[in-house]
């Protein structure tokens, strides 16, 4: 059995303890929220998008550490970079958490490279197959976000 | 203690299981419960020997099939003291006979604005058939509020149910624990003249059930809460409703006569045992009966009421505060169910941590979201105990959720 130490590393509690872009953004933000259904966990995120970068994000919601605390990794790592490239994050993410997604018809993986930084710490939860839908919990709903942001 | 409970432990194969050496701590019965060995040995001999198609054949295997099948409809007609086995209807389990009534009753008998009463602790079993129903045909729904210790605030009972066409009701609260007085509400419902309709499914694995006594007129429960297998559920009801009542699901088995132009139903029980049952389920529900009946249902509830009083005594001893137990406090009106919060550690976080010791306990909102609402939380722990369980197990949960402090530094 993999080790509690795998999952609670010490930067994941530490997001948890302290998270990080807590708050509402006011409209024309956008704004997506999140349901786990397994467990209700809930998240809103708060996306405010200008030209084609990402000037701010807030997060709200209650949940459990792991979900929380990707959810204030997510916040940082995405402020300031653009759409594309927090697309390709987004990817990025998933991947760690072993979830392939296929890219709609015609498109083709974006050219660029980001790197994960503090999320890598989040690594540990593969090895804990339930709480993987708890980790990707903030990204789908950045998704949701994102995809409300530009389509307005 | 009532219950001989390591020697029912050792009838537990499951139960034996080391995990990195350590005993299992199975405290999520009110989910899933175990199954003994009678039980896996009947299904395994009924398979081994006995399997066949029935209702169907001629042959004298399929004949002996037939009898083992309709032999565990008697069994369930005797545990549950209900007038006929032909009321008994097998079903998937207990949500598959909740939704039959909401489909076959109340199709048939609801209209725009008529009423069904539900009340605040109903799992999503006995909500979301009733919300497609409103969905459908605009019916109202009405709720039975809850007193702060998680009991039914009947107050205002007679106003709710005025002019209502039926009462769905639980039998015993999943989440809290609570045991409502399902007598009185069947009372009140007939006084209305509304139906009662009873989930029981966390109430037959756990207490001596009389149908008759209670008056009800529809019970629902699942076999595999029971020590019986998954894939089997019951819905008693009473013959005249039921014979009054179209088919629910069309096929195999529940007809009488089937022309180009047209269908037959069966007679009951048949008429709503569409298609193949589940068949070596039945068997096992048999067995799993046997084995309750043979401990005794009245000891079975003796016994959860002194783990109850234990589990509330030890939690709140050690950590006062720091535990927020829901539900009742008095053992008289609840099971040994327990949904707690444990020091602000989510419940998701809390169940992984206890994982490591072994002790097995569900994080969520166990298919209760309106509850949850009204405890304002969006997810909590729950610790159920069963007739294998004992004052060990207690403590087993009390040590781990030290460790649990421990981790998040609280
Ligand atoms: C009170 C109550 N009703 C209904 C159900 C549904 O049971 P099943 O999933 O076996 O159909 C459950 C199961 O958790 C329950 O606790």
């Amino acid at each position: 059995m993999p080790g509690l130490e795998d999952l609670y590393r010490e930067i994941i509690l530490d997001h948890y303890r302290t998270p990080r872009n807590r708050g509402e953004l006011p409209p024309p933000a956008a704004h997506a929220v999140g349901h786990n259904p397994l467990c209700g966990d809930e998240i809103d995120v708060y996306l405010q998008v200008d030209g084609d970068t990402i000037t701010d994000v807030k997060v709200g919601g209650q949940g459990c550490s792991i979900s929380q605390s990707s959810a204030s990794m997510m916040s940082q790592a995405v402020k300031g970079r653009s759409v594309t490239e927090v697309r390709a994050l987004v990817r990025r993410f998933k991947g760690m958490m072993s979830i392939e997604e296929e890219l709609p018809e015609g498109e083709r993986a974006p050219e660029v490279e980001v790197k994960l930084g503090d999320l890598e710490a989040l690594q540990g939860v593969v090895k804990f197959p339930v709480r993987i839908k708890c980790a990707t919990l903030a990204w789908n709903t950045l998704i949701e976000a994102l995809a409300e942001a530009t389509s307005a | 203690m009532t219950l001989d409970v390591a020697s029912i432990q050792a009838q537990f194969p499951l139960l034996q299981r080391k995990i990195n050496g350590q005993r299992l701590v199975y405290l999520d019965s009110a989910n899933t419960s175990q199954k003994p060995r009678v039980v896996i040995d009947a299904m395994t001999n009924f398979m081994e020997t006995s399997y066949a198609p029935i209702n169907r054949s001629a042959y004298q295997l399929a004949a002996e099939a037939t009898e083992a099948f309709e032999h565990a409809r008697k069994a369930v007609r005797r545990f549950i003291n209900a007038p006929h086995a032909d009321d008994v209807i097998f079903t998937k389990n207990a949500t598959e006979g909740l939704n039959l009534v909401a489909y076959s009753w109340g199709r048939a008998n609801l209209r725009a604005g008529d009423v069904v009463v539900l009340t605040q602790m109903e799992h999503h079993a006995n909500i979301v058939p009733w919300h497609m129903l409103a969905a459908e045909r605009g019916i109202e729904l009405r709720w039975v509020p809850l007193t702060n210790d998680g009991q039914l605030d009947l107050t205002n009972l007679s106003s709710l149910l005025d002019g209502a066409k039926a009462f769905a009701f639980t039998a015993m609260s999943n989440v809290l624990g609570t045991i409502t007085p399902v007598r009185q509400l069947c009372d009140a419902a007939h006084a209305a003249g509304a139906l009662a309709i009873v989930d029981a499914c966390q109430y037959v694995p756990h207490n001596v059930t009389d149908v008759q006594a209670w008056d009800a007129d529809f019970v629902a429960f699942s076999s595999h809460k029971m020590c019986g297998p998954s894939g089997i559920g019951v819905l008693w009801g009473r013959q005249a409703l039921l014979e009054g009542m179209p088919p629910f699901l069309g096929g195999g088995n529940m007809i009488a006569d089937v022309r180009m132009d047209g269908f037959a139903p069966a007679e009951l029980p048949a008429k709503f045992e569409a298609g193949t049952p589940p068949i070596t389920e039945a068997i096992g529900l048999h067995a799993a009966i046997d084995f309750l009946e043979d401990l005794g249902m009245a000891n079975v509830r003796r016994h959860e009421m002194e783990i109850a009083t234990y589990a509330m005594d030890t939690l709140n001893e050690r950590y006062g505060d720091d535990i927020c137990l829901h539900g009742p406090t008095n053992v008289e009106v609840r099971g040994a169910t327990f949904s707690f919060g444990f020091r602000n550690i989510h419940p998701h976080d809390l169940s992984q941590v206890l994982d490591q010791r072994n002790v097995c306990l569900r994080a969520g909102h166990h298919c209760v979201k309106p509850l949850m609402r009204l405890l304002n939380v969006n997810a909590t722990a729950r610790a159920s105990f069963y007739l294998y369980n004992d004052q060990h197990d207690v403590d087993a949960l009390a040590d781990a959720l030290d460790g649990a402090s421990d981790i998040f530094g609280l």
